[in-house]
């Protein structure tokens, strides 16, 4: 169907104003990918990317095992994992309930001179899936034996 | 039938009456029906999350409000080009219509995004991509809505609205991709329409159903803000005056 040129003519502004915008809001987000970033990984901490003594966030997963309480206050110590490094978190307070070994956090606080991150403020990351606890149990039992085949198989 | 006569007839705000008034019973039973049958099946029949508990059945209207807001910004945005491009009012009409139903739902999707928020991530509000980006699709609507007032004259307000319409869709790619570009507190998405969805089927079914509910919901609300808007603009014509005096009859 052949376009009246006139129609033609706004059909092309307006894909170029579309096509500027993008590529605007694409260069802006790119500008300020640091600050759009909610949180520092671990390993932009180890390399020296976030600032020491300022208000930041560190996110990432809590390492199994690494969850320290005090007994006799509300102090938590615990470590923030991407799998490439680590920072190590000290928050009093109270946690999230979804707050977990393994699961994903962000805390706001500072990074201190010692390495530490002091946390003012701890939230629970969750991912995106859902299932029904007895899905979950049965993904569980199905890799734990799956698990101890291959330790059958290895001996 | 050619294309071009097609065209014409969508065009024409009097059959666009008459058809879409065919339609609305359809509309108003099919939206209501998937609507509160999906969330009543979601809140009481499916179990609760693994992880989140009972938290997570505000999926079921978080999730139809999201994406129905970001589905009626396209949709507007694709009027205001129609209506540049080939002068045609009834996009001008379906644009200025979508303008308060899009901004009510995206209110919706931050409100209850705030409410499962706190009980799982701690915190009602976080200042990252996603509902930073979400936000910014509320202020558009409302910045739309007081463009459009902001003009006397009818067809100047339909041009402007429609280019800051065209302007702020892109936006809509930012907040679906904004979880994938940027490290944020929100999760991405669950429902994949290329790969395996992480959301378990018995809990997938009910919001498939919620979710089409809400576009049928969002298709019902707009018709009939069309149609009050085609009989305002042509209350002078003689069909409105048959069509209002044989309703009242």
């Amino acid at each position: 169907m052949a376009m009246h040129p006139q129609r033609k003519q706004r059909l092309l502004i307006i894909l170029f104003i579309l096509v500027v915008t993008g590529l605007a809001a694409g260069l802006l987000g790119y500008a300020l990918k640091e600050n759009i970033n909610l949180f520092y990984p671990p390993a932009d901490i180890a390399a020296g990317k976030a600032p020491t003594g300022k208000s930041i966030r560190a996110g990432g997963m809590v390492q199994e095992g690494s969850v320290q309480r005090a007994s006799d206050s509300l102090v938590t110590r615990f470590v923030v994992t991407d799998f490439s490094a680590t920072v190590t978190v000290e928050y009093e307070g109270i946690l999230p309930d979804l707050f977990a070994e393994g699961e994903g956090v962000v805390a706001s606080g500072k990074l201190g001179e010692d390495g530490i991150f002091y946390a003012t403020e701890v939230l629970a990351k969750h991912d995106e899936t859902y299932m029904p606890p007895e899905v979950s149990d049965a993904l569980e039992k199905s890799a734990a034996s799956r698990a101890a085949q291959q330790e059958k198989g290895s001996l | 039938m050619s294309i071009s006569s097609t065209f014409h007839k969508w065009g024409s705000p009097r059959w666009f009456y008459q058809f879409s008034g065919k339609l609305l019973p359809w509309l108003a039973g099919l939206s209501l029906l998937l609507l509160v049958g999906g969330v009543i099946w979601g809140l009481a029949f499916v179990p609760a999350d693994y992880k989140q508990g009972n938290s997570f059945r505000i999926i079921y209207i978080h999730v139809p409000a999201s994406a129905v807001a970001m589905g009626a910004y396209m949709t507007m945005a694709i009027a205001g080009a129609i209506h540049l491009i080939w002068r045609m009012k009834l996009a001008a009409m379906v644009m200025k219509a979508i303008a308060p139903i899009g901004a009510s739902l995206t209110f919706l999707a931050l409100l209850t995004g705030a409410v499962w928020g706190k009980p799982t991530w701690g915190t009602w509000w976080v200042w990252d991509a996603r509902i930073t980006s979400v936000l910014i699709l509320f202020f558009l609507y409302l910045g739309i809505i007081a463009l459009h007032q902001a003009f006397e004259n009818r067809d100047a307000a339909a041009k402007a609205c429609a280019v800051l319409a065209i302007v702020g869709a892109v936006n809509i790619p930012i907040i679906y991709w904004s979880v994938e570009w940027w490290y944020s507190l929100h999760q991405p998405a669950s429902i994949s329409f290329t790969g395996q969805s992480t959301i378990h089927p018995t809990m997938l079914r009910p919001l498939m159903a919620t979710l089409s509910g809400m576009y049928l919901f969002f298709t019902w609300v707009l018709l009939l803000f069309v149609r009050v808007e085609i009989l305002d603009r042509e209350r002078n014509t003689r069909w409105v005056q048959d069509q209002i005096c044989g309703e009242s009859r």
